[in-house]
């Protein structure tokens, strides 16, 4: 395959191999398997963020119940909100596949007004907080409830950007490079799909043990 | 074409028959884990279960709905064997760094 | 009847002296447009051209052009150090360069003695030899070296590059907030780095923007080894350089995280009142500290040394990546024990993961656990020595060509000897008992990452210069460099094990002079060591002029003819020289024949075959026609 550079809107772009159809012998185009890679880090770092909260768990002479300082009600509020973003981001995708960017679109939308919904519910859960005077200085459990949550926010966060930008401005390169678009999608989709599954620890972890 | 369904193949050599009963499959996991996600709140919190037990089903329920995630959203259980390997690394190491600490401040001298 | 070699090029057999010729000649040519273009401008702005560059090439010489500079910088703070250790309490003028408040009247204050160790470590590891190691050597080198035209994902590679850059830049500004930089040792072990002064929060927040340049940067050479690798060249036939790269990219990948969790707790405990590491209880400067408390300083340090450990493993692999390349190359035969090679290299950055406690021997941690560390701590010993022996062994017989990369190469195998010999008793509990935390421990590790890491990386320099620039660094002078280099760092570190076995302890301001157990060997070798730094030092003046004068000469065409100098076989050196910038990196993407160290061929014992050669031989045509066989022909 030759790499000679082609011009695109003025500047050079090098052409690179497996960026949207698989490479044989591994299966996978690169940005798949740069998502897992990167996922695989993410388990490393909310792996050491759950280490600390066992040993500071098990080395505490009394510890709280969930229930005891948070709102186990809007947590599993929330809890539907991020499984059903993790529907609206898959259908989003299937959708792409079958051609359909209109749907697609729909559904990316979707997606975005769930993690919206998703902060909002956390945003009312902090205040709450700290209105109770629970900061996270109060003890332990308030520190590695905030620590946690908020890493797990900003995620959400930086998940919300990609959506958006890829519903707003990335959409056009569907009728220059569908495919590109669509694995695009599917890679935003697993990195989603990831952050509903560290909270789907996290809420049993923090609420109800 | 924004409103063109097509019928050509989509990528990944799969129909358009296979992808809408995919999504079909989606919102029965959809379903699978609402109903769990209910059940572990009504079981530690509506029960008010004692630690070691709230404990034991919480992460029971939260492997099983992780399960479903991972393995149907994430298409992990059709995934290539690279990424299995890759995984199983991590979920090692993982469980490395969540025995280690914990491990030292059960094993202490003095204690 | 003579033999003439014969390669393939398209469809036609040329013979191969004929063809490499004008492979050269055009190679020339193009060169010179690309100057004409590169001087006249009729490519990309500067700024996407120098600055935010995509092109892997000029990433990496950002890259190593940055490291270098913190080596330096890192290295003067060293300095300073060691004129305190070796006259404590001497006034100096150049100590001055602190300002009156780290060094009245040119005399060091112990907590400034403290900052500099705490930044000289900080600068050295994380913002010197591993961008050196991975970011400019990994990203230059490896896309040559597998056959592809850049790395994976060419703009990650720009962020992972302007993630480094302000990560720097926030921990040289720490040095300028009031009460100084961090100054808990590089190891930032709270509760003492909970309640520093702001200078802490900066170290932490530069922290994450490091971590993160390493994550996004081992994320691109994961995919780009394995995905963007040319046809033919299958893992078996990597160079063993490439297979380096690519575990410590893994190590970089899983091992950091948790570090990045950790400082994430300790900037919550300096900024939110959060006592993650804060014991209940706890006392500063006789009053107790109004915190929550029922944090763990341990965990910390379990956090810390996960990534730790690993890290110092991130500091040799990409080293005995280098010395494997120069070694094969400069004694003109394949490297000994490949498998072997390969398969201790994975193995050792799997067992990395699982010995991190063994810095922790002394924080009362339990037999049971202890053991573990021990065990573990041993057995990862076993591929090293593998590694270390396969390099030694694959000199014998060799043909040895005692360039300067090729003696930096050869003093590195002794030296890393060394310093993973002595890392032996640290890896044992019960005499770790006794070293630890002792200037043992500094002498052990130097000895692996400063005659170890960074000859190999001085190494690479030399090797790999004709590659960047075109040119060859001038012989002498870099002979010079290395006699007086290496001369100078035994100098420093091998009185270190005498002190550390004698129980000198680490970081302390005057090196153990008030201490009657140790201030006899302090006195006596202290400043013997001081003037081997200073001696370093200007060591490198040689080093530092031959390559800008070469450098600039290269940028200014007066280039060498031969785009393979060193008559390598890999696939780096089969590019043209100074390959075009923004361009690609191969006319054609070459096709892999053979494995990566076919020097010196049976069929050819003075001579090499390059990885992406098919070739054959034929005889020599006396009259007549061309016998039809040949007599070795080699398929993909």
């Amino acid at each position: 395959m030759d790499a000679h550079a082609h011009a695109a809107g003025g500047h050079h772009e090098l052409e690179i191999p497996y960026n949207v159809h698989p490479r044989p012998d591994t299966g996978l185009y690169n940005a798949k398997f740069g998502v897992w890679l990167f996922l695989a880090s993410e388990v490393m770092l909310f792996g050491a963020l759950f280490s600390s909260y066992i040993l500071l768990r098990s080395g505490a002479p009394n510890w709280p119940r969930g229930w005891e300082f948070l709102d186990v009600r809007l947590a599993t509020l929330n809890t539907f909100i991020l499984i059903a973003s993790s529907v609206t981001v898959i259908m989003a995708w299937s959708y792409l596949r079958l051609g359909d960017l209109k749907k697609g679109r729909i559904f990316i939308a979707l997606t975005l007004l769930c993690s919206f919904g998703f902060l909002i519910v956390k945003g009312f859960e902090y205040t709450h907080e700290f209105h109770e005077h629970r900061l996270p200085s109060t003890n332990n459990f308030m520190a590695i409830y905030f620590t946690l949550t908020g890493l797990h926010g900003l995620h959400v966060i930086g998940g919300m950007v990609v959506f958006a930008y890829l519903l707003l401005i990335g959409h056009k390169m569907w009728h220059t490079e569908r495919e590109r678009y669509t694995n695009r999608i599917e890679v935003i989709g697993l990195y989603w799909h990831f952050v509903d599954l560290v909270w789907i620890f996290l809420f049993p972890t923090l609420y109800l043990m | 074409m924004d409103h063109d369904v097509t019928h050509e193949h989509a990528h990944h050599g799969h129909t358009p028959e296979e992808i809408r009963k995919e999504m079909r499959v989606y919102l029965i996991i959809f379903g699978a884990l609402a109903l769990l996600t209910g059940l572990t709140v009504w079981a530690c919190y509506g029960l008010q279960m004692p630690p070691h037990k709230a404990i034991l089903i919480a992460l029971l329920i939260a492997g099983t709905k992780g399960f479903l995630v991972a393995g149907f959203f994430m298409h992990l259980l059709n995934e290539k064997k690279l990424i299995y390997g890759v995984l199983i690394l991590t979920v090692f190491f993982f469980g490395v760094l969540l025995w280690g600490p914990w491990h030292h401040v059960y094993d202490m001298f003095g204690k | 009847m003579g033999l003439r070699r014969q390669i393939r090029v398209g469809n036609q057999w040329l013979y191969a002296d004929e063809a490499f010729k004008a492979l050269r000649e055009a190679e020339r040519v193009m060169r010179e447009e690309d100057r004409h273009k590169l001087l006249h401008g009729h490519v990309l702005p500067w700024y996407r051209r120098w600055l935010f560059s995509t092109d892997h090439k000029v990433i990496g010489l950002q890259y190593g052009f940055t490291a270098l500079l913190f080596l330096l910088l890192g290295f003067s703070l060293m300095i300073l150090m060691r004129l305190q250790l070796g006259w404590p309490g001497h006034a100096f003028d150049l100590m001055k360069v602190l300002g009156e408040g780290r060094a009245p009247g040119g005399v060091l204050l112990p907590e400034a003695y403290n900052q500099l160790g705490a930044m000289h470590g900080t600068i050295m590891i994380f913002l010197g030899v591993v961008p050196l190691a991975v970011g400019a050597f990994g990203n230059y080198v490896t896309p040559l070296m597998i056959g592809a035209p850049d790395m994976a994902f060419p703009k990650l590679n720009m962020a992972s590059y302007w993630c480094y850059v302000p990560g720097g830049l926030i921990m040289l500004a720490s040095f300028a907030v009031p009460g100084g930089t961090a100054n808990s040792g590089w190891t930032s072990y709270p509760p003492l780095s909970v309640i520093a002064t702001q200078g802490q929060t900066f170290w932490l927040l530069g922290m994450v923007f490091l971590i993160t340049s390493s994550l996004l940067g081992s994320v691109n050479f994961i995919v780009t080894i394995l995905q963007l690798r040319a046809k033919g060249l299958t893992l078996m036939r990597f160079p063993f350089f490439v297979w380096a790269q690519l575990v410590t990219s893994f190590l970089l990948l899983l091992a950091f995280p948790p570090l990045e969790a950790a400082a994430v707790l300790q900037l919550m405990d300096r900024l939110a009142g959060t006592s993650f590491f804060l014991p209940t209880g706890l006392v500063v400067s006789g009053q107790i500290l109004q915190n929550a408390g029922g944090g763990n300083p341990v965990l910390w340090q379990h956090l810390f040394w996960f990534l730790a450990h690993p890290e110092v493993y991130v500091l040799i692999l990409p080293a005995m990546g280098i010395i494997s390349e120069i070694i094969a190359n400069n004694t003109r035969k394949p490297l000994w024990g490949y498998r072997s090679l390969v398969g201790a290299v994975i193995f050792l950055g799997f067992m990395s993961f699982v010995v991190w406690a063994h810095h922790m021997f002394l924080t009362g941690m339990g037999t049971t656990i202890s053991a573990f560390f021990q065990t573990t701590t041993m057995i990862i010993s076993i591929p090293s020595v593998i590694i270390l022996s396969s390099l030694f062994i694959s000199l014998w017989g060799g043909s040895i060509r005692f360039n300067t990369p090729m003696l930096f190469a050869l003093a590195f195998l002794p030296m890393f000897g060394i310093g993973g010999l002595t890392g032996l008793p640290l890896g044992l509990a019960s005499a770790d008992i006794h070293l630890h935390d002792t200037y043992y421990v500094i002498g052990h590790f130097h000895y692996v990452v400063a005659p170890g890491t960074i000859f190999a990386l001085l190494a690479g320099v030399y090797f790999w210069f004709p590659k960047f620039t075109g040119r060859k660094l001038n012989e002498f002078w870099g002979k010079v460099h290395f006699w007086a280099s290496f001369i100078c760092i035994n100098g420093i570190f091998m009185p270190m094990f005498a002190q550390g076995l004698a129980g000198v302890s680490r970081r302390l301001y005057d090196g153990g002079q008030q201490y009657a157990h140790a201030k006899d060997i302090a006195a006596s070798t202290n400043p013997f060591m001081s003037v081997c730094a200073v001696g370093l030092l200007i060591a490198q003046v040689p080093f530092i002029i031959n390559f800008f004068y070469n450098a600039f000469l290269g940028l200014r065409g007066r280039v060498n003819e031969d785009s393979n100098p060193w008559q390598a076989t890999t696939l780096d050196w089969a590019a043209t020289t100074s390959p075009p910038l923004g361009h690609g990196n191969f006319e054609v993407i070459p096709v892999v024949y053979r494995g990566p160290y076919e020097y010196s061929p049976p069929e050819d014992p003075d001579g090499y075959i390059p990885q992406h050669v098919p070739e054959r031989l034929v005889p020599e045509p006396v009259g007549g026609t061309l016998p039809t066989a040949a007599v070795a022909q080699r398929e993909i």
